[in-house]
Parts: C-alpha cells; structure tokens; sequence
C-alpha cells in the first residue's frame, strides 16, 4: 500500500505540468459544476420560502352555522394533503384588513355592516404544494354547500412549478457535461502517464508484477487528482461566492457536508476515469 | 523443469519463426541456445516467460503448462524466472540498489525482507559498493550485472538471458560470463541465448542450435538434430 501511495505521488514528481493542468482542469470542470449546484440551492431556498405562501383560501357564504363550519374544518384536515387550516371569522377579517390597509382606514370607520366574508385558509404539505395538487384540493373544497369562492394563485404556481422542473434539468445537463468533460480529461492524463511509464510497466511484467499491482498506483493518482480537483472547485466557488455576497446579495454556502460531496464527487470521477483509461491502455504497452 | 513439446510458432506478418521445437532444461543445467540472427532464440525464450504463446505444441514451466494458461498464471510463473537482455532494460532514475528491489517490492515482498537480499545479490554479482549508484554511473558490464542481480534475487528455478553480452566488450563479457557459471554453480539453471561461438567454445555445456526456427544441432544427443530428438 505504501509502495503503491509513494508509486503515484511519483507520478507528480516526474510529470508536475501535466498533473497541474489535470487538477486545474477538474477543478474548474468542477468549479462550474459547484457554481450552478450553489445558484439551484440558493433558488431551492427561495422557491421553498414562496412555496411556503401556497394556500387555498375557500369564502365561506354568509351565515354558515359554526357547527357546519367546524365539522367540516375536521374533514379538510383529514384530507392527505392539508397541513393545516385557519378558520377567519368575518370579525378577523375586517380587522386584518384594517391592519394592513392603513391607507383606507377611514373607509373602514365609515362600514356599518361588514363586508367581508369568513373563510379557512388551507395550507398544504410540503409535497403537495404544485398546481396539480392544488387544484386537486380546490376542486374538492368547492364541492361543500356553504363555500361561496374558492381561490388561489393559479397562475403562479404553475410558473414555480415549471422553474423547479427547469431548474432540475439544467442541473442535471450541465452537471452531467461537465463531469464527462472531467473525465475525459483524467483519462487522457492517465492515458499520457501510462504510455510514459511503459518502459517501467514492462519491466514490472517481466519481474512478474501482477495487472493489479500495476494498475492500483494509476487509479490512486487518478483518485488524488481527482480530490485535489474538487478541493480546488470548493475554494473557488468560496471566492465566487464571497464576491457575490458582498456585493450584491445574500446568498448561502454549501454545507461542510456538500462541499465534501464535491470532493468526492473529484474523487470518484478521477478513480472511475483512472480505471477505464488504464484497463485500457494498460494491455497494449 | 522447462519443457517444449513440438511447438510451432507462426507470426502474424512472417513465415514460421519455430518448427516443431522440443526441447528439455533439466533442473541446475547450464544451455547455449545458439543460431543465426532471426534463428528462433529470442522467440524460444519468449515462450517460455509466456511473453508469446505457441501456435501449437505446448511449454511447460514449472507447473504451469500454456494449455490453459490463465492471464494472471503469468506473473506467477514469472517470478521463478529470472530474465535478462542485451539492453539491460534498468530503471534510469533509480540507483542499482534500487533497481534490484524493484523486482521483490511488485511481487509484493515484505519491506524487511528486501534490503537484505537485496545486499546479498549485489555482493554476489560484485557490486556492493556501487549500490547507490545510477545506471548511467555504471560500465555496460555493471549494469548487466545489476540486471544480473535483479534477476536473482526472486531465486528464479532458470535464468533466461538474451545476448547478454551483446552489448558489451570482450572483458566485460568474460566478466558476465564467468558470472553466469558461477550463478549455474549454486543450482540455477541458465539458459543462455547467444550467437557468441567464442563464448560457446570456452564451457563444455549443453549446446542447442537453431536454424530457421528449427533445431537442428543438441550436444546432449551428440548427433545432428533430425533423427533423434527424442523427448526424455
Ligand atoms: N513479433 C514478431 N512479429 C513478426 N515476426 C517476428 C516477431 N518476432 C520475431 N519474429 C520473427 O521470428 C524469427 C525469429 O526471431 P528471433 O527474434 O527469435 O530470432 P533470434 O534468433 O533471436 O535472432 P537475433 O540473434 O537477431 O536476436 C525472425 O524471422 C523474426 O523476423
Ligand atoms: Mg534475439
């Protein structure tokens, strides 16, 4: 195992410019990769923090009986998406919209009856927070006999929806083109290091040194090439991520798990190309 | 030890480079494989550390028989063979001490084990003092003789060297010669490839000659090749 570790770090004694542009260039494959895994977490956070604001709001027709009223917020909460429901008395409503209307407090001084009406307003589970779903839930809501409307923003969710869904493909095409760059890369790397050290593999076959033996010290360089790739991606993408947070917005950092993810990520792209390009090239030195 | 049982060998672009070969190296026996530039001795050699299989016929070394020669048969059957050439064949960047250890740590050797024998075939091939030396700090005959001691130290059943001193003048070649009959002494067995008659002349040894991939001389039957070659 020692022999095998001091075999590939040889590899960059022997050739530093090759394996310098081979780190430079996963880690900037990987960089790109991180910078857009960065951009989706931060749109995660926020589509979450909209999603969160998803809610169907079912007006109740005027004088619906309390008892009407809370056997059936017993039933809506029993649906399997609903996490939760208000119940808005016609009271609380005027008095929220006098809250949050400052502007036309005098209208609301001169009301001698209240105009609007009760309503619950249903939240829904956090897997449950697309239009399908919630359509779903809307059409049953207006099957009750006391509902006068049922609202929600249609419109809206179905564009966050659609941005999830771009957001996810995007991701996954530039994520997957750029870790198949990577790996291109790598393998070439290796490709060059084999083909360099031919002279010394075929020496190592005539003493009787086994495949295996032979190829472990590549896939180990590959491995750490591919490592130290990744550590190089989480410090830039620290770097674009500092410079955009100080100046123009606020963002948030992967975790020390994710960027570790990244490093492994480094690690097995450069150990999975190592080994194709050596299992390879290896048989025709 | 080594047996070839009429072995052909055909190349891909060439006409037939063996003929119905068969041929026995007995246990701590000492053979000049002779012939003609292109006679066949390389391809013999070749055969038996399995860097080329046989078109037909078979070869047997030491347990292993080609017949059903598995891939990761060879490294195993190559570590009782000790193999060396005409062009040394050393690692450049690193010292004859080195180069000699190589072969014992990719059969994976126990650390401990290694520098003492490592010491111990470097005396023998008399180069305990230049141990720490690179290869391009070493006389052509040194550096034989660090590929000499690289190829023992495994303890190979057979040393298999081609044109050893092909490459070297007439004294080295004494020299490397000599080493080889001192090698043969302790027990191992040499084959010897060499178009060298003046070598040949010097030792009452076995002596099989080649023609056209062909045997067509073997002093142990002490008749010309043809009608008795006769396995035993
Ligand atoms: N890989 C190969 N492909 C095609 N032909 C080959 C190959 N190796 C050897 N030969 C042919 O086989 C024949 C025997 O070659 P070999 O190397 O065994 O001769 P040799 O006796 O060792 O000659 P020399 O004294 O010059 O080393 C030659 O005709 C050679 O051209
Ligand atoms: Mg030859």
């Amino acid at each position: 195992m020692r022999l095998t570790l001091r075999e590939a770090l040889l590899s960059f004694r022997r050739a530093p410019v090759l394996s310098a542009l081979a780190i430079t260039t996963i880690g900037f494959a990987l960089f790109v990769f991180g910078l857009f895994s960065l951009v989706a977490l931060n749109l995660r956070s926020t589509l979450g923090e909209i999603e969160e604001r998803v809610e169907v709001v079912m007006y109740l027709t005027r004088g619906t009986p309390v008892e009407v009223v809370t056997v059936a917020i017993g039933d809506i909460q029993a649906f399997p998406e609903v996490e939760s429901v208000n119940f808005v008395t016609e009271d609380q409503a005027l008095e929220r919209a006098r809250q949050e209307l400052v502007e036309f407090q005098g209208i609301f001084e001169d009301l001698t009856a209240n105009p609007l009406p009760a309503s619950l307003e249903i939240r829904l589970k956090p897997g449950f927070r697309d239009s399908r779903n919630v359509s779903a839930v809307a059409d049953r809501l207006s099957g009750f006999r006391f509902v006068e409307d049922v609202r929600f923003g249609r419109d809206w969710v179905e564009k966050l929806d659609r941005l999830r869904d771009i957001a996810g493909v995007v991701g996954l095409v530039i994520g997957a083109a750029f870790a198949a760059a990577a790996m291109m890369i790598i393998a070439t790397t290796i490709r060059m290091t084999v083909l360099a050290r031919s002279r010394e593999i075929h020496i190592m076959r005539l003493v009787g040194a086994t495949d295996g033996f032979i190829r472990r010290p590549f896939i180990v360089d590959g491995a750490i090439k591919g490592a130290l790739g990744g550590v190089l991606a989480v410090v830039l993408c620290y770097g674009a991520y500092l410079l955009v947070s100080r100046g123009l917005f606020e963002a948030s950092f992967f975790t020390g798990q994710q960027a570790s993810l990244i490093v492994l990520l480094g690690t097995v792209l450069g150990l999975t190309a190592s080994a194709a390009s050596v299992g390879r090239h290896l048989p025709r030195v | 030890m080594i047996r070839l049982n009429k072995v052909f060998k055909a190349f891909p672009k060439g006409s037939l480079a063996l003929k119905d070969v068969s041929l026995h190296v007995a246990k701590g026996e000492f053979i000049f494989l002779t012939g003609h530039s292109g006679a066949g001795k390389s391809t013999v050699l070749r055969l038996v550390y399995a860097d080329q299989l046989p078109t037909s016929g078979t070869v047997r070394v030491s347990g292993f028989s080609t017949a059903g020669l598995k891939r990761r048969d060879i490294p195993r059957l190559r570590r009782r063979l000790g193999i060396v050439f005409q062009d040394f064949r050393l690692l450049e960047d690193r010292t004859a001490e080195e180069n000699v250890a190589f072969a014992l740590e990719v059969t994976g050797t126990r650390r401990s084990v290694i520098s003492a024998k490592v010491t111990r075939v470097l005396t023998q091939v008399g180069l305990a003092t230049k141990a720490n030396q690179y290869p391009r700090e070493l006389s052509g005959g040194e550096q034989q003789r660090v590929a000499i001691a690289r190829a023992l130290v495994n303890d190979p059943l057979v040393l298999l060297a081609d044109e050893p001193t092909g490459n070297l003048d007439e004294r080295a070649t004494r020299g490397v010669f000599q080493l080889l009959k001192d090698i043969n002494a302790t027990g191992t067995a040499v084959v010897l490839a060499t178009h060298d008659l003046d070598l040949v002349r010097q030792a009452p040894f076995r002596t099989v000659e080649l023609q056209d991939g062909a045997i067509v001389y073997d002093s142990r039957e002490d008749e010309p090749a043809g009608e008795a070659l006769v396995e035993r």
